[in-house]
């Protein structure tokens, strides 16, 4: 079976590679028109694509359009001694919380860079997959861009390819099992993971306004499914109840007093990630720190949202990424700890921080390390073209969006033009005492000591063997 | 100080795992990411390099029979020119690049901040020893980093020297040399780094990238490859054949990652070229390479027996017009020019490194860029043409790291040019701001104000609030107007 699905793999790759020795990929014309037909699959399959969320992630239409739908082009023409050119044929993974966003972000990148492209969307959502498998190649070019389905064991044969670029998002157990491949045929990967992303609650900060944001962009993102999401919260001990009583306030005013009814949450994605978020909740001392929700629909697949209270430092809550409706409110004696605090675990995607204090806001920029930082706000930075988006340490390396995601597809080539009048005697062998005290003052381009040293040596004035 | 006592112990996983910890507590005090602090770092590289040179010049020479001018031109007066670009670029590279920001972000303010990773390792190489130990080096310090410098110990004069002056002169708290071979560079992959900068070759960048993705450590490696040379008809050819010799024999012996590796030039043209080349490599060396003093030797029996192997070939051996000679005693081997050997044979298929030099004829020049483009992707690319349209046509097709027009291997020397490869001739860049950025992480930092808050961002969702956000995302200013208005 393997052997078949390698076969197939295998003649994709080449097929792909002799399409891109084409050059056809190369052309201005080819680009931008693989950029309109990407535009307009998504403005004609709106339906079709908020359908497929919707069946693999309960995703409610507005999220899903606003979350998947908005893709920005890009393309950049060469200029100067610069010249970007396509790596190849490149492997995108797509991951499965915004399986359509994921995947058509980075190919643009790679269209509008010129390469040829594989795209292997996450099997964990099945129905925006086998969307992507049916509606690409009836709008963009069949030959050059293709999509492979499958679980693990096409992976690993995919991965046993050699591509000139692979782009990965998802999580850091498989990006290191993608990086290794990668190895062996020295490709350069760009790794977008997750972490667990802190939202710092300093006081005085607009609350209400703060915590509107908070709740939106927890629960109202895939519910805590996405790897920007915040991930717990951390706010000065005498201020926690306050915060997390806004916080129910707010949560009710969007879900609705029963948000296990509430069709603007997304589900879990599927069993497995369900099994795993409720095993989060087993501990007895996790479970005691629950302050609101805790409920759970395994029909369903559906989680409450969830507010704990300083659940235990050392439980899985609070050492994994929790990717899920769950949300550990963490109490810190001054709020200038948080700092420490974040800085004791991995790096994560990005940081969040509500203050108006220009100091703190300082501190947090030079002492802590994360993929991005944004104050008084979550998730906008997503949107925010002129910013990198990628991550640092376990959260990954490489970035994209804008004219990063062309950059990130691309070969910067250096090209020097030299003439071949214009010859300089003392670059060449053999050396000679004059020769070499030439180069050094050239090297500390001192000019006028030069022309005296040419000027002694031809008078006969100082003499060198 | 330090650094020489720990070559006399074991340098083994847990010497390794100490170095690591012992930087990571320095880096995490925040000493490295002044700006003082890296200033006195570049200056005190520029005053070792500068008060040492003669040591530099003497343990070159040991290491690879190096001429002094080749050490001086190519690796003390390159590395110094480093420092100094370094010292005199750091405020404006340190800045943070303001960004625009989009209405769908207003009101917003945004920012580009670099940082340095945390504690990395450099892996030097042993052909240009000094330079491509430090140039590394200076990127990470600039950048702030804490750095360990693993030289070759296929050049253990300068690998020794590296560890004395470096112990001596910098900060030991934050940079670290560690001597070694095999055993103790394992070692050192095996701890979680917060960057990899390799230079070498394809074999060991595999393994160092594998060791790498057990901790999704990003990487840079600087490798190699056949850097090849087109050289058209009608051009100044005793010009080109100088800049040929300069950029083969007279950078290390060939042994250098940018050294032309091969010629492909016209049938016609090739008896022209190979009496250029002769002409002017006595010119250069004399009658009697062998003896010259302004060409490296081989630097080591492994590396001599691997060139003899590559004209054992009767095949190929047969097509040497010009050198050929050789003295195993001194690890000397003249510059050996080759016409038209076997496509398929070993000196056509692995990268030289050494001082021959095999020339490839093709009917019409226009061939050669499919001789290229069927190879790996090489280090660099060099092209001798007074045709316009050609240049452009290399320019266009060829992939390489870098190319030059009319000249070898100069491209180097030039700052604002990045230097690094693509396919198997490596990932990354740098020289330069390149070099910094290298070794930073380009943070993305977003100011938003409690002011403006837009409901249609939550939920219960609405047509009106679905309406005005479509128009937001995609529709510019005149719809959102009208989806405030209540039309789409």
């Amino acid at each position: 079976m393997n052997n078949n699905i390698g076969v197939e793999v295998e003649e994709t790759v080449r097929d792909l590679r002799q399409y891109f020795k084409t050059g056809k990929t190369r052309s201005v014309t080819w680009r931008k028109n693989q950029l309109k037909a990407l535009l307009n699959l998504i403005h004609e399959n709106e339906d079709a694509i908020s359908k497929a969320l919707y069946q693999d992630l309960g995703k409610h239409p507005v999220e899903a359009y606003r979350d998947e739908s908005n893709i920005p082009l890009v393309f950049f023409p060469a200029k100067g001694e610069l010249l970007p050119e396509p790596l190849g044929v490149v492997l995108i993974f797509s991951s499965w919380n915004f399986p359509i966003m994921m995947a058509l972000d980075p190919i643009i990148g790679a269209i509008s860079a010129g390469n040829v492209v594989v795209i292997k969307p996450s099997e964990q959502a099945p129905a925006c997959s086998s969307f992507l498998a049916n509606i690409l190649p009836h709008y963009l070019d069949p030959n050059a861009i293709k999509v492979i389905e499958g679980g693990g064991d096409v992976c690993e044969q995919v991965l046993l390819q050699k591509w000139d670029k692979i782009f990965f998002t998802g999580s850091p157990r498989v990006a290191s099992i993608v990086m290794s491949s990668a190895a062996r045929n020295l490709t350069p990967v760009t790794l977008e993971l997750g972490g667990k992303c802190p939202a710092i609650f300093d006081y005085p900060s607009d609350f209400k306004m703060a915590v509107k944001r908070i709740v939106g962009a927890k629960w109202g993102v895939c519910s805590g499914q996405a790897c920007i999401a915040i991930d717990y919260l951390l706010v000065e001990e005498k201020y926690s109840s306050e915060l997390i009583e806004l916080l129910k306030k707010f949560m009710r005013k969007f879900y609705g007093d029963n948000m296990m009814e509430s069709k603007a949450l997304s589900r879990i994605i599927n069993k497995h990630h369900f099994e795993r978020l409720c095993n989060l909740l087993k501990d007895p001392l996790v479970a005691a720190s629950i302050v609101h929700g805790g409920s759970v629909d395994e029909t369903n697949l559906f989680i409450e949202p969830t507010i704990l209270l300083d659940p235990p430092l050392d439980a899985e809550i609070m050492t994994e990424e929790i990717f899920g409706p769950l949300l550990p409110v963490i109490t810190v004696n001054k709020i200038q700890e948080s700092i420490e605090f974040i800085n004791s675990r991995p790096k994560p995607l990005a940081i969040y921080a509500f203050t108006k204090d220009a100091t703190f806001k300082k501190k947090i920029v030079s002492e802590t390390s994360s993929g991005s930082v944004t104050f008084n706000d979550t998730l906008v930075q997503f949107l925010c073209d002129t910013l990198p988006f990628g991550g640092v340490g376990q959260s990954g390396f490489g970035r994209y969006h804008g004219k990063y995601s062309f950059d990130t597809f691309s070969h910067e080539k250096a090209v020097l033009h030299r003439h071949l009048c214009l010859e300089i005697e003392p670059r060449y062998p053999p050396w000679s005492k004059f020769k070499l005290e030439f180069l050094r003052l050239a090297y500390r381009l001192n000019y006028f000591g030069l022309v005296l040293h040419m000027v002694l040596h031809m008078l006969g004035l100082k003499r060198h063997n | 100080m330090a650094s020489s006592k720990l070559n006399k112990k074991v340098f083994d996983l847990k010497e390794a795992s100490t170095t690591v910890k012992d930087l990571r507590i320095t880096f995490d005090s925040g000493k490295t990411r002044s700006y003082e602090w890296k200033v006195s770092q570049l200056k005190a590289l520029l005053e070792l390099t500068e008060k040492h040179e003669k040591e530099i010049v003497e343990a070159l020479y040991s290491d690879l029979s190096k001429s002094e001018a080749e050490s001086f031109i190519q690796e003390v007066g390159m590395l110094k020119n480093s420092c100094k670009t370094a010292l005199k670029e750091l405020k404006h590279w340190m800045a943070p690049e303001k960004v625009k920001t989009s209405i769908t972000t207003f009101p917003s303010s945004a920012e580009i901040v670099s940082e340095p990773f945390g504690v990395v390792l450099v892996i030097s190489a042993w052909n240009y020893p000094f330079l491509l130990s430090l140039d590394p080096v200076i990127g990470a310090i600039a950048a702030g980093n804490a750095v360990v410098l693993k030289p070759s110990e296929i050049a253990p004069a300068t690998s020794s020297l590296l560890a004395k002056l470096l112990g001596e002169y910098m900060d030991n708290s934050s940079i670290r040399v560690v001597e070694g071979a095999v055993d103790e560079t394992s070692a050192l992959l095996q701890q979680k780094w917060d960057k990899i900068f390799y230079t070498g070759n394809g074999r060991v960048a595999r393994i160092v990238m594998a060791a790498a993705a057990k901790h999704l450590t990003p990487v840079v490696l600087e490798l190699g490859g056949k850097s090849p040379v087109v050289v058209d008809s009608n051009i100044n050819l005793q010009v080109a054949a100088r800049r040929i010799i300069a950029g083969k024999w007279g950078c290390n012996n060939g042994q250098a990652c940018i050294s032309p590796d091969y010629i492909i030039t016209t049938k016609d043209y090739a008896p022209k070229l190979v009496d250029a080349l002769k002409t002017e490599l006595e010119q250069f060396y004399g009658k009697n390479p062998l003896e010259s003093k302004d060409l490296s030797r081989i630097v080591n029996s492994n590396h001599f027996d691997r060139l003899i192997r590559l004209l054992d070939d009767d095949k190929v051996s047969g097509k040497i017009v010009h050198g050929g000679e050789k003295d195993k005693s001194k690890l000397r081997i003249s510059p050996t020019v080759l016409l038209d050997v076997p496509r398929d044979s070993l000196i056509m298929s692995e990268e030289i490194f050494g001082p021959l030099l095999p020339i490839i004829t093709v009917d019409k020049l226009d061939e050669s860029f499919d001789v290229i483009n069927s190879a790996p992707k090489p280090l660099a690319a060099y092209i001798f043409t007074n045709n316009n349209k050609l240049k452009e046509q290399f320019v266009k097709t060829v992939s390489a790291g870098g190319l030059v027009i009319d000249d070898t291997t100069i491209h180097l020397a030039v700052h604002t040019l990045p230097f690094g490869g693509v396919g198997e001739s490596g990932v990354g860049a740098y020289h330069g701001k390149f070099s910094f950025d290298a070794f930073s992480h380009k943070k993305a930092v977003l100011y938003r104000s409690f002011f403006g808050d837009a409901s249609i961002r939550y939920p219960p969702y609405t047509s009106t609030k679905t309406r005005l956000m479509k128009a937001l995302m995609g529709g510019g200013f005149l719809a959102i107007i009208r989806a405030l208005f209540g039309r789409s």
